[in-house]
Protein backbone atom coordinates (compact mmCIF):
# COMPACT_ATOMS: atom_id res chain seq x y z
CA UNK A 1 0.00 0.00 0.00
CA UNK A 2 1.60 3.22 -0.85
CA UNK A 3 0.33 5.39 1.42
CA UNK A 4 2.59 3.23 4.42
CA UNK A 5 6.00 3.74 2.62
CA UNK A 6 7.03 7.04 3.80
CA UNK A 7 8.68 6.70 7.26
CA UNK A 8 8.85 10.45 8.81
CA UNK A 9 11.88 11.00 10.96
CA UNK A 10 11.05 10.08 14.83
CA UNK A 11 10.10 12.32 17.22
CA UNK A 12 8.74 15.40 15.48
CA UNK A 13 12.87 15.90 14.38
CA UNK A 14 12.86 18.77 11.81
CA UNK A 15 13.57 17.78 8.19
CA UNK A 16 16.37 19.43 6.21
CA UNK A 17 14.41 19.52 2.89
CA UNK A 18 10.57 18.98 2.22
CA UNK A 19 9.43 19.07 -1.42
CA UNK A 20 6.08 19.70 -2.35
CA UNK A 21 4.75 18.02 -5.74
CA UNK A 22 4.48 14.65 -7.92
CA UNK A 23 5.46 15.76 -11.06
CA UNK A 24 8.92 15.53 -12.74
CA UNK A 25 10.37 18.56 -11.10
CA UNK A 26 9.35 17.13 -7.54
CA UNK A 27 10.87 14.20 -8.46
CA UNK A 28 13.86 15.49 -9.93
CA UNK A 29 14.39 17.43 -6.91
CA UNK A 30 13.97 14.69 -4.67
CA UNK A 31 16.71 12.51 -6.43
CA UNK A 32 19.03 15.55 -6.40
CA UNK A 33 18.35 16.32 -2.74
CA UNK A 34 18.87 12.78 -1.57
CA UNK A 35 22.63 12.84 -3.29
CA UNK A 36 23.34 15.56 -1.45
CA UNK A 37 22.12 13.98 1.63
CA UNK A 38 19.19 16.10 2.70
CA UNK A 39 17.22 13.49 3.20
CA UNK A 40 13.97 15.24 1.81
CA UNK A 41 10.50 14.61 2.67
CA UNK A 42 8.32 14.39 -0.56
CA UNK A 43 4.61 15.20 -0.73
CA UNK A 44 3.85 13.88 -3.71
CA UNK A 45 -0.35 14.13 -3.42
CA UNK A 46 -2.81 11.67 -4.22
CA UNK A 47 -2.59 13.03 -8.16
CA UNK A 48 1.20 12.49 -7.81
CA UNK A 49 2.58 11.77 -11.18
CA UNK A 50 1.40 15.43 -12.37
CA UNK A 51 0.05 16.71 -15.73
CA UNK A 52 2.25 13.58 -17.33
CA UNK A 53 -0.99 11.10 -16.35
CA UNK A 54 -3.23 13.35 -18.66
CA UNK A 55 -1.05 12.54 -22.12
CA UNK A 56 -0.13 10.04 -24.36
CA UNK A 57 3.28 9.67 -25.77
CA UNK A 58 6.31 11.42 -24.73
CA UNK A 59 8.38 11.99 -27.28
CA UNK A 60 10.85 14.74 -26.70
CA UNK A 61 12.24 13.60 -23.37
CA UNK A 62 15.78 12.44 -23.94
CA UNK A 63 16.93 8.67 -23.85
CA UNK A 64 13.25 7.94 -24.50
CA UNK A 65 12.42 8.25 -28.31
CA UNK A 66 8.83 7.50 -27.56
CA UNK A 67 7.49 6.39 -24.21
CA UNK A 68 3.84 6.80 -22.37
CA UNK A 69 3.55 9.69 -19.57
CA UNK A 70 2.31 7.79 -17.06
CA UNK A 71 5.23 5.54 -17.88
CA UNK A 72 8.10 7.94 -17.65
CA UNK A 73 6.04 9.36 -14.30
CA UNK A 74 6.58 5.92 -12.98
CA UNK A 75 10.17 5.59 -13.64
CA UNK A 76 10.86 8.84 -12.25
CA UNK A 77 9.01 7.60 -9.22
CA UNK A 78 10.97 4.13 -8.90
CA UNK A 79 14.54 5.82 -9.57
CA UNK A 80 13.30 8.16 -6.26
CA UNK A 81 12.38 5.09 -4.68
CA UNK A 82 15.17 3.45 -5.28
CA UNK A 83 17.26 6.11 -3.81
CA UNK A 84 15.61 5.40 -0.59
CA UNK A 85 13.35 8.71 -1.41
CA UNK A 86 10.44 9.29 1.67
CA UNK A 87 7.04 9.36 0.00
CA UNK A 88 3.63 10.79 0.94
CA UNK A 89 0.98 10.10 -1.14
CA UNK A 90 -1.08 12.17 0.61
CA UNK A 91 -2.32 15.98 -0.12
CA UNK A 92 -0.84 18.96 1.46
CA UNK A 93 -3.29 21.10 3.36
CA UNK A 94 -1.77 24.22 4.86
CA UNK A 95 1.92 25.51 4.39
CA UNK A 96 2.73 28.22 7.34
CA UNK A 97 5.85 29.89 6.48
CA UNK A 98 5.33 32.89 8.75
CA UNK A 99 8.04 30.94 11.21
CA UNK A 100 10.50 29.20 11.19
CA UNK A 101 10.97 26.42 10.36
CA UNK A 102 8.63 26.16 8.26
CA UNK A 103 5.62 24.19 9.05
CA UNK A 104 3.81 22.06 6.41
CA UNK A 105 0.71 20.45 7.40
CA UNK A 106 -1.03 17.02 6.11
CA UNK A 107 -4.02 15.59 7.10
CA UNK A 108 -3.97 16.76 11.36
CA UNK A 109 0.01 16.10 11.24
CA UNK A 110 2.58 18.92 11.23
CA UNK A 111 5.87 18.23 9.57
CA UNK A 112 8.24 20.93 10.04
CA UNK A 113 11.41 21.58 7.60
CA UNK A 114 14.93 24.50 7.11
CA UNK A 115 13.95 24.62 3.60
CA UNK A 116 11.23 23.99 1.00
CA UNK A 117 10.91 23.19 -2.53
CA UNK A 118 7.68 24.06 -4.23
CA UNK A 119 7.28 22.01 -6.99
CA UNK A 120 3.22 21.44 -7.13
CA UNK A 121 2.52 22.26 -10.90
CA UNK A 122 -0.28 23.37 -13.03
CA UNK A 123 -3.85 22.37 -13.74
CA UNK A 124 -5.96 22.63 -17.04
CA UNK A 125 -7.79 26.04 -17.14
CA UNK A 126 -11.53 25.54 -18.47
CA UNK A 127 -12.99 28.36 -20.61
CA UNK A 128 -14.96 29.93 -18.01
CA UNK A 129 -18.33 29.14 -19.49
CA UNK A 130 -21.09 28.68 -17.31
CA UNK A 131 -22.83 26.25 -19.49
CA UNK A 132 -19.44 24.74 -19.81
CA UNK A 133 -19.39 23.99 -16.10
CA UNK A 134 -22.28 22.87 -16.11
CA UNK A 135 -21.71 20.09 -18.31
CA UNK A 136 -18.24 18.91 -17.12
CA UNK A 137 -18.42 15.00 -17.51
CA UNK A 138 -21.30 15.41 -19.68
CA UNK A 139 -19.45 15.88 -22.98
CA UNK A 140 -16.98 18.47 -21.77
CA UNK A 141 -13.62 17.08 -20.73
CA UNK A 142 -10.17 18.65 -20.57
CA UNK A 143 -8.74 14.91 -20.79
CA UNK A 144 -8.88 13.37 -24.29
CA UNK A 145 -6.90 10.18 -23.25
CA UNK A 146 -9.60 9.76 -20.26
CA UNK A 147 -12.35 10.56 -22.03
CA UNK A 148 -12.12 10.02 -25.86
CA UNK A 149 -13.27 6.51 -25.37
CA UNK A 150 -17.21 7.58 -25.02
CA UNK A 151 -16.66 9.28 -28.17
CA UNK A 152 -16.47 6.75 -30.65
CA UNK A 153 -17.98 7.35 -33.97
CA UNK A 154 -19.75 10.54 -32.08
CA UNK A 155 -17.92 14.30 -33.48
CA UNK A 156 -16.23 16.62 -31.25
CA UNK A 157 -14.22 19.55 -30.89
CA UNK A 158 -11.01 20.54 -29.57
CA UNK A 159 -10.24 24.14 -28.29
CA UNK A 160 -7.08 25.22 -28.02
CA UNK A 161 -3.87 26.22 -29.86
CA UNK A 162 -0.47 25.17 -27.74
CA UNK A 163 0.75 21.03 -27.94
CA UNK A 164 -2.46 19.95 -25.53
CA UNK A 165 -4.57 20.69 -27.95
CA UNK A 166 -2.69 19.17 -31.13
CA UNK A 167 -2.08 16.02 -29.03
CA UNK A 168 -6.00 15.77 -27.76
CA UNK A 169 -7.13 16.40 -31.73
CA UNK A 170 -4.79 13.61 -33.06
CA UNK A 171 -5.48 11.19 -30.08
CA UNK A 172 -9.12 11.85 -30.63
CA UNK A 173 -9.21 11.89 -34.77
CA UNK A 174 -8.84 7.80 -33.92
CA UNK A 175 -12.06 7.35 -31.79
CA UNK A 176 -14.63 10.41 -33.39
CA UNK A 177 -15.88 10.53 -36.57
CA UNK A 178 -14.43 14.02 -37.06
CA UNK A 179 -12.83 16.44 -35.17
CA UNK A 180 -12.92 20.42 -35.30
CA UNK A 181 -10.08 22.41 -33.72
CA UNK A 182 -10.98 25.67 -32.85
CA UNK A 183 -8.18 28.21 -32.24
CA UNK A 184 -8.61 32.12 -31.76
CA UNK A 185 -5.55 33.06 -33.59
CA UNK A 186 -4.09 32.09 -36.93
CA UNK A 187 -0.98 30.18 -36.09
CA UNK A 188 -0.55 27.51 -33.55
CA UNK A 189 1.98 27.66 -30.45
CA UNK A 190 2.36 23.90 -30.85
CA UNK A 191 5.67 22.46 -31.78
CA UNK A 192 5.81 21.85 -35.57
CA UNK A 193 5.53 18.22 -35.68
CA UNK A 194 2.81 18.37 -33.53
CA UNK A 195 1.25 20.59 -35.81
CA UNK A 196 2.31 19.02 -39.13
CA UNK A 197 0.74 15.96 -37.58
CA UNK A 198 -3.12 17.63 -37.41
CA UNK A 199 -2.75 19.35 -40.37
CA UNK A 200 -2.37 16.09 -42.44
CA UNK A 201 -4.68 14.67 -40.77
CA UNK A 202 -8.10 14.48 -43.28
CA UNK A 203 -10.45 13.56 -39.68
CA UNK A 204 -9.35 17.21 -38.52
CA UNK A 205 -11.15 19.93 -39.90
CA UNK A 206 -9.21 23.59 -38.13
CA UNK A 207 -11.01 26.84 -37.58
CA UNK A 208 -8.82 29.59 -36.82
CA UNK A 209 -9.63 33.08 -35.80
CA UNK A 210 -12.25 31.36 -33.42
CA UNK A 211 -13.84 31.17 -30.44
CA UNK A 212 -16.71 29.14 -28.29
CA UNK A 213 -19.08 31.47 -26.87
CA UNK A 214 -21.35 28.94 -25.20
CA UNK A 215 -21.82 25.88 -25.14
CA UNK A 216 -25.17 24.01 -26.14
CA UNK A 217 -26.99 21.02 -24.50
CA UNK A 218 -29.76 20.14 -21.49
CA UNK A 219 -28.13 16.89 -20.44
CA UNK A 220 -25.51 16.62 -22.55
CA UNK A 221 -23.85 18.58 -24.81
CA UNK A 222 -25.20 18.83 -28.27
CA UNK A 223 -23.26 21.50 -29.48
CA UNK A 224 -21.69 24.82 -29.45
CA UNK A 225 -21.52 28.20 -30.46
CA UNK A 226 -18.31 29.78 -32.06
CA UNK A 227 -17.46 33.10 -33.13
CA UNK A 228 -15.11 34.01 -35.70
CA UNK A 229 -13.40 37.03 -33.97
CA UNK A 230 -12.30 39.02 -37.78
CA UNK A 231 -15.67 38.53 -39.51
CA UNK A 232 -17.73 38.95 -35.99
CA UNK A 233 -19.75 36.08 -37.52
CA UNK A 234 -21.16 33.54 -35.27
CA UNK A 235 -22.15 30.26 -35.71
CA UNK A 236 -23.13 26.83 -34.12
CA UNK A 237 -21.74 23.28 -34.67
CA UNK A 238 -22.81 20.12 -33.57
CA UNK A 239 -21.23 18.14 -31.64
CA UNK A 240 -21.36 15.63 -28.84
CA UNK A 241 -18.39 16.40 -26.92
CA UNK A 242 -15.84 19.41 -26.16
CA UNK A 243 -12.41 19.18 -25.27
CA UNK A 244 -10.93 22.44 -23.51
CA UNK A 245 -7.06 22.48 -23.71
CA UNK A 246 -6.53 26.13 -23.70
CA UNK A 247 -3.24 26.53 -21.01
CA UNK A 248 -2.74 26.20 -17.59
CA UNK A 249 -2.87 27.63 -14.25
CA UNK A 250 -0.22 27.06 -11.45
CA UNK A 251 -1.30 25.43 -8.27
CA UNK A 252 -0.29 27.82 -5.94
CA UNK A 253 -3.27 28.32 -3.57
CA UNK A 254 -1.59 27.22 -0.71
CA UNK A 255 1.35 29.91 -0.60
CA UNK A 256 -1.06 32.96 -1.73
CA UNK A 257 -0.37 36.20 0.46
CA UNK A 258 2.92 34.13 1.63
CA UNK A 259 5.02 34.48 -1.20
CA UNK A 260 5.35 36.71 -4.23
CA UNK A 261 3.41 36.25 -7.30
CA UNK A 262 2.63 37.50 -10.71
CA UNK A 263 -1.22 38.29 -11.17
CA UNK A 264 -1.55 34.71 -12.62
CA UNK A 265 -0.68 33.36 -9.98
CA UNK A 266 2.74 31.71 -10.78
CA UNK A 267 5.45 32.28 -8.01
CA UNK A 268 8.40 34.69 -9.00
CA UNK A 269 11.71 33.81 -8.87
CA UNK A 270 14.93 35.68 -8.48
CA UNK A 271 18.23 33.90 -9.49
CA UNK A 272 16.65 31.09 -10.87
CA UNK A 273 14.63 29.06 -7.71
CA UNK A 274 14.55 31.21 -4.78
CA UNK A 275 11.26 32.77 -4.47
CA UNK A 276 10.82 35.60 -2.01
CA UNK A 277 10.96 33.91 1.51
CA UNK A 278 14.82 32.72 1.80
CA UNK A 279 14.68 29.29 2.42
CA UNK A 280 11.60 28.37 0.01
CA UNK A 281 12.60 27.66 -3.37
CA UNK A 282 10.18 26.81 -6.42
CA UNK A 283 10.40 24.47 -9.45
CA UNK A 284 8.85 23.55 -12.45
CA UNK A 285 5.07 24.67 -13.71
CA UNK A 286 4.45 26.89 -10.65
CA UNK A 287 7.32 29.42 -11.80
CA UNK A 288 7.59 28.30 -15.77
CA UNK A 289 4.59 30.26 -17.89
CA UNK A 290 6.49 30.01 -21.16
CA UNK A 291 8.18 26.17 -21.51
CA UNK A 292 6.24 23.90 -20.08
CA UNK A 293 7.65 20.77 -20.83
CA UNK A 294 8.44 17.73 -18.99
CA UNK A 295 12.22 18.19 -19.43
CA UNK A 296 12.55 21.85 -18.52
CA UNK A 297 10.53 21.33 -15.31
CA UNK A 298 13.31 18.49 -14.48
CA UNK A 299 16.03 20.66 -14.99
CA UNK A 300 13.97 23.19 -12.24
CA UNK A 301 13.39 20.47 -10.17
CA UNK A 302 17.81 19.67 -10.10
CA UNK A 303 18.25 23.84 -9.67
CA UNK A 304 15.85 23.95 -6.99
CA UNK A 305 17.51 21.01 -5.02
CA UNK A 306 21.14 22.54 -5.65
CA UNK A 307 20.02 25.60 -4.52
CA UNK A 308 18.41 24.06 -1.11
CA UNK A 309 21.64 22.44 -0.47
CA UNK A 310 23.82 25.10 -0.90
CA UNK A 311 21.14 27.40 1.72
CA UNK A 312 21.54 24.63 4.36
CA UNK A 313 25.22 24.63 4.27
CA UNK A 314 25.87 28.72 4.15
CA UNK A 315 23.50 27.65 7.09
CA UNK A 316 25.66 25.01 8.61
CA UNK A 317 22.20 23.09 8.74
CA UNK A 318 23.15 20.19 6.09
CA UNK B 1 -11.67 -3.55 -1.58
CA UNK B 2 -14.91 -2.12 -3.56
CA UNK B 3 -16.90 -5.20 -5.24
CA UNK B 4 -16.96 -5.32 -9.00
CA UNK B 5 -20.85 -5.10 -10.70
CA UNK B 6 -21.77 -5.94 -13.88
CA UNK B 7 -24.85 -5.51 -15.54
CA UNK B 8 -26.33 -8.90 -14.13
CA UNK B 9 -25.27 -7.93 -10.33
CA UNK B 10 -25.47 -4.53 -10.67
CA UNK B 11 -29.38 -3.34 -9.84
CA UNK B 12 -29.70 -6.33 -7.37
CA UNK B 13 -26.60 -5.09 -5.12
CA UNK B 14 -27.06 -1.72 -5.48
CA UNK B 15 -31.26 -2.28 -4.06
CA UNK B 16 -30.10 -4.18 -1.22
CA UNK B 17 -27.74 -1.57 0.11
CA UNK B 18 -28.94 1.63 2.26
CA UNK B 19 -26.44 3.50 1.03
CA UNK B 20 -23.79 2.88 -1.67
CA UNK B 21 -20.72 4.66 -3.84
CA UNK B 22 -20.51 3.15 -7.52
CA UNK B 23 -16.92 3.88 -8.79
CA UNK B 24 -17.26 4.12 -12.85
CA UNK B 25 -13.14 2.90 -13.88
CA UNK B 26 -11.35 1.78 -16.38
CA UNK B 27 -7.62 0.44 -16.70
CA UNK B 28 -6.42 3.17 -18.96
CA UNK B 29 -7.62 5.75 -17.03
CA UNK B 30 -5.08 7.36 -15.15
CA UNK B 31 -7.21 9.75 -13.14
CA UNK B 32 -9.51 6.68 -12.25
CA UNK B 33 -6.24 4.61 -10.63
CA UNK B 34 -4.97 7.76 -8.89
CA UNK B 35 -8.73 7.97 -7.14
CA UNK B 36 -8.00 4.28 -6.32
CA UNK B 37 -6.28 4.65 -3.01
CA UNK B 38 -8.53 7.67 -2.27
CA UNK B 39 -11.36 4.92 -2.35
CA UNK B 40 -9.66 2.55 -0.60
CA UNK B 41 -9.03 4.74 2.71
CA UNK B 42 -12.67 5.99 2.56
CA UNK B 43 -13.86 2.57 2.22
CA UNK B 44 -11.57 1.71 5.52
CA UNK B 45 -13.00 4.94 7.05
CA UNK B 46 -16.81 4.02 6.24
CA UNK B 47 -16.73 0.65 6.72
CA UNK B 48 -20.56 -0.43 7.63
CA UNK B 49 -22.07 2.79 6.66
CA UNK B 50 -22.18 2.85 2.60
CA UNK B 51 -21.09 0.05 0.42
CA UNK B 52 -18.45 0.72 -2.15
CA UNK B 53 -18.89 -0.92 -5.55
CA UNK B 54 -16.85 -0.82 -9.14
CA UNK B 55 -18.28 -0.66 -12.80
CA UNK B 56 -15.17 -1.29 -15.09
CA UNK B 57 -16.69 0.73 -18.08
CA UNK B 58 -14.78 -1.27 -20.87
CA UNK B 59 -16.49 -4.10 -20.02
CA UNK B 60 -19.78 -2.84 -19.33
CA UNK B 61 -20.78 -0.45 -21.73
CA UNK B 62 -24.36 -0.68 -21.13
CA UNK B 63 -24.17 0.25 -17.55
CA UNK B 64 -22.15 3.08 -18.63
CA UNK B 65 -24.83 4.07 -21.03
CA UNK B 66 -27.57 3.86 -18.85
CA UNK B 67 -26.12 6.67 -16.61
CA UNK B 68 -24.90 8.73 -19.24
CA UNK B 69 -21.17 8.20 -18.33
CA UNK B 70 -19.08 10.56 -20.62
CA UNK B 71 -16.20 11.13 -18.32
CA UNK B 72 -14.57 8.67 -15.35
CA UNK B 73 -13.96 8.55 -13.10
CA UNK B 74 -17.20 9.52 -12.20
CA UNK B 75 -18.86 8.09 -9.14
CA UNK B 76 -22.87 7.57 -8.71
CA UNK B 77 -24.03 7.36 -4.97
CA UNK B 78 -27.13 5.29 -4.51
CA UNK B 79 -29.70 5.65 -1.49
CA UNK B 80 -32.25 2.13 -1.65
CA UNK B 81 -31.54 1.89 -4.93
CA UNK B 82 -31.74 5.47 -6.18
CA UNK B 83 -29.26 7.10 -7.73
CA UNK B 84 -29.08 10.45 -5.44
CA UNK B 85 -25.76 12.34 -6.09
CA UNK B 86 -23.13 12.08 -9.02
CA UNK B 87 -19.47 13.27 -8.11
CA UNK B 88 -17.67 13.65 -11.81
CA UNK B 89 -13.26 13.33 -11.72
CA UNK B 90 -10.72 13.54 -9.67
CA UNK B 91 -11.36 14.81 -5.59
CA UNK B 92 -9.23 15.00 -3.11
CA UNK B 93 -10.23 12.89 -0.22
CA UNK B 94 -11.25 15.18 2.44
CA UNK B 95 -13.72 16.97 -0.92
CA UNK B 96 -14.74 13.22 -1.37
CA UNK B 97 -15.58 12.53 2.31
CA UNK B 98 -17.63 15.83 2.72
CA UNK B 99 -19.58 15.05 -0.14
CA UNK B 100 -20.24 11.29 0.74
CA UNK B 101 -21.28 12.30 4.72
CA UNK B 102 -23.90 13.80 3.61
CA UNK B 103 -26.01 10.86 2.44
CA UNK B 104 -24.84 8.35 5.39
Amino acid sequence: MEGESHKANQNNEIEKLIIIGGGPAAYTAAIYGIRSGLNPLIFAGYEHGGQLLLTTYVEDFPSYPSILGPDLMKKMEDHVVKLGGRIVYKDVEKVDLSSYPFKVSCEGKDYFSYSLIIATGAKPRWLGLPNEQRLIGKGVSNCAVCDGFFFKGKKVAVVGGGDTAMEDASYLANLASEVYLIHRRDTFRAVEYRQEKVKSNPKIKIIYNSVVTDVLGNEKVEGIKIKNLITGEEKDLEVQGLFVAIGHDPNTALFKGQLEMDNNGYIITTEFTKTSKEGVFAAGDVVDKKYRQAIVAAGWGAMAALDAREYLSNKKLN
Amino acid sequence: MAKDLNKESFDQAISKSKVSIVDFWAEWCMPCRMLEPVMEELEKELKGKIDFYRVNVDENPELAARFGIESIPTLFIFKEGKPVDEIIGFRQKRELESLISQYI
